[in-house]
């Protein structure tokens, strides 16, 4: 569209209007298109998950959650998602440090690796560590004669979560540390603060919310992971099924209700990390560097 | 700001050790020897040589990227020379880390701890003391409120640093800096991000306090009128070197370089020539005294407002009024001088008569001569 083609629509000031708002009807049909694909794509889906989860009745829903596979996947998914996001927050702690506060050689390509698990296909990041550690990888007739089992266990679905997840913290705390400079650390070493003291007094609650914040995505991210952990799983029912693999296994032998039920666990995760999200967007907006980003 | 209150106020610790501040302040001399910093490829001080005495208010003036900050970070620990020495009381102060060199602080923003009040700001350094200098809690919250009271900001030690105005904020700064009893303090541009009126108001205060602790304090301005009012002596620094060190009198009334000379104060330059031991413009010979320059071409610097104006001065400098401001009680009236064009800046009282295009010759009360071949460094 050339500029003279534009120009009427926005210059043009209506009553009640400013040069940027759109006139009513436009407005009337913009908002509609949004709810209408809310709803067919969001709320319709959810709202089923949970209708499907307690057609067969109460006590069937609580059966199914209280199955011992279904039991044992829960369990799974709980233990990895315990040791993973630590993991990352440690990791994300770290590489937002030294992002943030010092300067080095390669620091542009960390920042950037650190985007990575976001731009390859999870099925990609589960079949790296298939690649390196299962039976015909690099590592595998090594691992083998060690007797150290990590494909199609605990420690090949962790490594797989922790690859998928460890963006979510380094990526809220990168531009607020950045932001915040070093002044602060220098006034707190300055006024006799050893380095332990003043991470833990002074740098840990400058980002508390931020990290927070990254805490929770992560955590929903690491509990319901499905491409990279199927990859590396195995599917043994009641040993290495996590929850979203248990869900798929469930509706593959058409047991729609318990799949729905372990579903709707998910779901309320999912729920209760948006409510969380949420509040603390609404509080501690400028101290959380996405709700600026996105 | 009321001199009055700051006077009955005493220095937070003087309860307990009693006595005049000269006996509780443990402060110390400071040199830098030679101390060089290059940043990458880039040199930011070329060996600058510096000698503080104890309880001395010295100023460092320069304009931005004249290393100002960087000598201020290198004597408070936070950054290391390349080359060069820096000694407190004579011994060796880079073996001592930052924390160890128990140096007071003050940034230009601040830096307040924006998740503590204002009484856990000022405590900051007396909590993180290890276990064995650490006073007990009551002791260090008595030791805040006094500070506080010395800071004057009585009744607001609840208050979150967010919740304070940028002069409140400067002083809870400096509270917490003087908490932890430093040998040393170290401001930088402390009142830069101020208002002109709280910055006045916090000069004085600042030199009374000054007064009052007796600290060796070294404070990083480039506001030239902040530096000659506080300051013993006042540093003026340039591109990394150290251009002139003395009392303010001596930088504003003997400048070593045209540098010195065209930062500090207003000053008005002409070119003018060196022959016989007289000065020259063109063809004229001026009332000058050229004094030990040696002949050739020269620079003739003088302030504004110390000249004498008269149409009949032999030997002055004939000129053509070319613009007529209102400064404050004074007229500046830039005038042209000579055939190439130069202008000058002269003030006149805004009572004397004078019309655009008229004549008038000048002669510098005061002036400074300058062989042409020294570089200046403004531009
Ligand atoms: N960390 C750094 N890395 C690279 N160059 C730096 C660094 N810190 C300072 N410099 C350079 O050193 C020179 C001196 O900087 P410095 O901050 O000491 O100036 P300053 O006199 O404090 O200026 P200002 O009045 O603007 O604060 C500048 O050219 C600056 O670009
Ligand atoms: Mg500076």
């Amino acid at each position: 569209m050339t500029d003279a083609a534009i120009a009427p629509l926005l210059v043009t000031e209506q009553r009640g209007t400013t040069v940027t708002t759109e006139q009513w009807p436009v407005r009337i049909l913009l908002i509609g298109v949004a709810v209408a694909f809310l709803v067919l794509f969001l709320f319709m889906p959810l709202a089923a998950v949970f209708v499907e989860a307690f057609r067969a009745g109460i006590g069937a829903y609580f059966a199914a959650i209280t199955e011992p596979d279904a039991l044992a996947a829960i369990r799974l998914t709980l233990l990895v998602a315990a040791i993973a996001v630590p993991a990352n927050v440690v990791f994300g702690l770290a590489a937002s440090w030294a992002i943030a506060k010092f300067e080095f050689t390669g620091k542009s390509v960390l920042n950037t690796l650190i985007d990575l698990p976001f731009s390859v296909s999870p099925v990609i990041s589960g079949l790296i560590y298939v690649l390196l550690f299962g039976g015909q990888g690099y590592f595998g007739a090594f691992l083998h004669s060690e007797n150290i089992q990590i494909i199609f266990a605990l420690p090949g679905i962790v490594l797989a979560t922790i690859f998928v997840t460890f963006p979510f913290v380094a990526r809220e705390l990168v531009p607020l540390m950045q932001e915040q400079g070093t002044q602060d650390e220098e006034a707190a070493l300055s006024l006799g603060a050893s380095g332990w003291k003043t991470f833990f007094k002074v740098t840990l609650p400058n980002i508390r919310w931020a990290l927070l914040y990254g805490v929770v995505l992560c955590n929903a991210r690491a509990m319901g992971e499905f491409g990279a952990v199927s990859v590396v799983s195995g599917h043994i029912r009641g040993k290495t099924n996590t929850m979203p693999l248990h869900v798929e296994i469930l509706y593959n032998e058409y047991n729609f209700a318990a799949a729905f039920a372990v579903a709707s666990l998910l779901a309320l995760l999912a729920l209760v990390t948006l409510v969380i999200k949420v509040a603390l967007e609404w509080r501690y907006a400028d101290q959380i560097a996405a709700s600026r980003r996105h | 700001m009321d001199a009055r209150v700051l006077n009955e106020v005493n220095y937070p610790a003087a309860g307990d050790r009693g006595g005049t501040p000269a006996q509780w302040v443990r402060t110390v001399d400071v040199s830098a020897e030679n101390v060089v910093r290059i940043f990458g490829t880039t040199p930011a001080l070329h060996g600058v040589s510096l000698d503080i005495g104890a309880g001395e208010l010295v100023a460092l003036l320069g304009p931005s990227g004249s290393g100002k900050t960087t000598l201020l970070r290198i004597l408070a620990g936070l950054d290391v020379p390349t080359s060069g020495r820096v000694l407190f009381d004579g011994e060796d102060a880079l073996k001592l880390t930052v924390q160890e060199r128990n140096v007071g602080l003050v940034f230009q923003n601040y830096a307040l701890f924006r998740h503590m009040t204002v009484l856990e700001n000022i405590g900051f350094g007396l909590r993180v003391r290890p276990r064995i200098r650490r006073p007990s809690r009551r002791e260090i919250r008595r030791r805040a409120l006094e500070l506080l009271d010395f800071v004057q900001l009585t009744g607001l030690e609840k208050r979150y640093p967010s919740q304070l105005s940028g002069g409140q904020r400067q002083r809870v700064a400096f509270a917490r800096a003087l908490a932890i009893e430093p040998r040393l303090l170290l401001l930088d541009e402390p009142f830069g991000a101020l208002d002109a009126k709280v910055r006045r108001e916090l000069r004085r205060w600042l030199l009374e306090i000054h007064t009052k602790t007796g600290h060796t304090t070294v404070f990083v301005t480039h506001d030239q009128e902040e530096a000659l009012e506080l300051a013993d002596r006042v540093v003026v620094m340039s591109e990394g070197r150290i251009e002139q060190i003395g009392t303010p009198d001596e930088i504003y009334d003997k400048p070593n370089s045209p540098f010195v000379y065209s930062f500090i104060g207003e000053s008005s330059v002409l070119p003018v020539r060196v022959e016989q031991g007289k000065v020259w413009l063109d063809e004229h010979p001026l009332d000058l005294a050229a004094g030990a320059v040696p002949s050739g071409p020269a620079r003739l610097f003088f302030r504004p407002h110390d000249v004498e104006v008269g149409n009949d001065l032999p030997g002055a400098i004939p000129g053509v009024v070319q613009g007529l401001r209102r400064h404050g009680g004074a007229r500046r009236v830039d005038l042209e001088v000579g055939g190439r064009g130069d202008r000058v800046e002269i003030e006149l009282p805004a009572d004397y008569s004078l019309n655009l295009s008229g004549r008038v010759a000048v002669l510098p009360r005061r002036y400074r001569l300058y062989p042409a071949t020294t570089q200046t460094n403004l531009s």
